[in-house]
């Protein structure tokens, strides 16, 4: 299964979040897997419309995701999905 | 007993306790995070706050305790409608919430950027568009609904008739002020008088910039705003709007306004000296003050110290019973507790304040 880890920015919102193992096929799939485990989450990181925050980065085998809108890029058991906040000043 | 000050700030909700000089010991919640937006509920004694996450997105959250604790509400969605053809509409700012009345307790009306009304009947349990006015005619057309400093219209002033729950107002940046006599089924224009200078045409009937708009309480009959386009007053329920800006221009231009509940001929205003200006006239922070619906204005002298470059933008003005006080985008904040005629400062070292309230704890 691949891995997820998460910024540590999201733990002040969901203070048991833990970089895990998560069943799927698509970065779409986990994400639904981790709203399953973390209700809510994923109105920090999805839009309404179904796409990537603005100001949400995603990076799979260390490169960011190609679509960013249906967030169907494909992932295989070994793969680790980062999920980060993008820089900001301020 | 005073009520509490609570103030909205880009790093924080900030909520002062009253003293016995003035307000103090403040109590910081959300810390860090951009406050978009505070409600008090006085009929439910809830406070509500949305955050403007520079990441997350934004978010809503209320408090049945008066700030002991917080729970996450879920925001308010478009479901897909459309805001231009092509264009999905989405969340991107709440700017206001209001009380449904007192026969209708658990009824919230939320106004959001871009542009979208929407209603709770269930204490924000759940919200819903109203299409009404979201299928208004001139909200799709972007001469008339249009942003003003930002990439939409935003919807920043509800009000609801003291005498009638399902009597509304709301004004929005830009299109101007619009009225529903029945609960938000049918939506009406009510810029009559208004001015849009920015325009070629500075009379439409849609396509005004309202800064702020209240509602006299004890005479529902007479509403003020502060407009992009100067200071008007309606006494017949906005059938007619009248501009009531100072001689010579001052006060004229500014985002804030609080208005006495008790007499409806008198408001203040904190002026700022133009569009491409933002701010202070003469760079000399300063709170004008009518007692007779605007033919005359006063402005005493606050004592503060020139040159000034504090800007308090929409929401940052309120009052409540003899208090008064407002926070600038610099981080400053004063406070009255004699309906205007003395001033204190309660923090020269806040964030941006973006919206300040009274509430009154229990």
């Amino acid at each position: 299964m691949p891995t997820i880890r998460f910024t540590a920015a999201l733990k002040r919102f969901f203070p048991d979040l833990v970089d895990q193992e998560v069943n799927g096929n698509t970065v779409k799939d986990i994400l639904v897997q981790v709203n399953q485990r973390y209700p809510g989450i994923q109105s920090y990181l999805i839009e309404e419309t179904g796409g990537l925050r603005k100001h949400i980065n995603i990076f799979v085998r260390g490169e960011l995701i190609t679509d960013r809108q249906g967030l169907q890029d494909e992932l295989s058991a070994q793969d680790e999905v980062v999920i980060f906040q993008a820089l900001s000043g301020g | 007993m005073k009520p509490h000050l609570l103030v909205g700030t880009s790093k924080g909700l900030v909520v002062f306790q009253p003293t016995a000089d003035g307000w103090g010991a403040p109590k910081v919640h959300f810390e860090g995070l951009p406050v978009s937006m505070v409600f008090d509920d006085h009929r439910t004694s809830t406070w509500w706050v949305s955050l403007s996450h520079r990441h997350w997105g934004e978010k809503l959250h209320r408090s049945a305790n008066q700030g002991k604790s917080w729970e996450d509400v879920e925001v308010p969605q478009f479901g897909g409608k459309l805001f231009q053809p092509g264009t999905i509409a989405s969340l991107k700012k709440i700017w206001v919430m209001q009380g449904g009345g007192q026969h209708h307790k658990d009824r919230l009306w939320l106004g959001t950027e871009p542009g979208g009304l929407f209603l709770s009947e269930d204490n924000g349990n759940s919200f819903e568009l109203v299409e009404s006015l979201w299928n208004h005619p001139s909200r799709m057309d972007p001469n008339q609904w249009f942003g003003a400093g930002k990439d939409f219209p935003f919807i920043h002033s509800v009000e609801v008739d003291p005498l009638n729950d399902d009597h509304v107002y709301i004004a929005v940046s830009c299109a101007g002020v619009f009225e529903t006599s029945d609960g938000g089924k049918n939506w009406h224009p009510r810029n009559k008088g208004l001015i849009a200078a920015y325009l070629p045409k500075p009379h439409p009937e849609v396509g005004h910039d309202p800064h702020r708009m209240l509602i006299c309480k004890q005479n529902p009959s007479v509403i003020w705003q502060q407009n992009h386009c100067g200071i008007f007053r309606t006494t017949d329920a906005g059938k007619e709007w009248r501009l009531v800006s100072g001689p010579g221009g001052f006060p004229h231009y500014g985002f804030s306004l609080a208005i006495s509940h008790s007499n409806p001929d008198e408001a203040w205003v904190i002026p700022a000296q133009r569009d491409e200006r933002r701010i202070p006239v003469d760079l000399r922070l300063q709170v004008c003050h009518t007692t007779d619906g605007g033919q005359h204005w006063t402005t005493p002298d606050l004592g503060l110290s020139v040159p000034n470059f504090d800007l308090v933008l929409r929401h940052g003005f309120s009052n409540m019973e003899d208090c008064m006080a407002f926070g600038t985008n610099n981080g400053n904040l004063y406070a009255s507790d004699d309906r205007g005629a003395n001033w204190q400062t309660v923090s020269h070292h806040l964030a941006p304040v973006q919206t300040v309230i009274f509430s009154h704890v229990q």
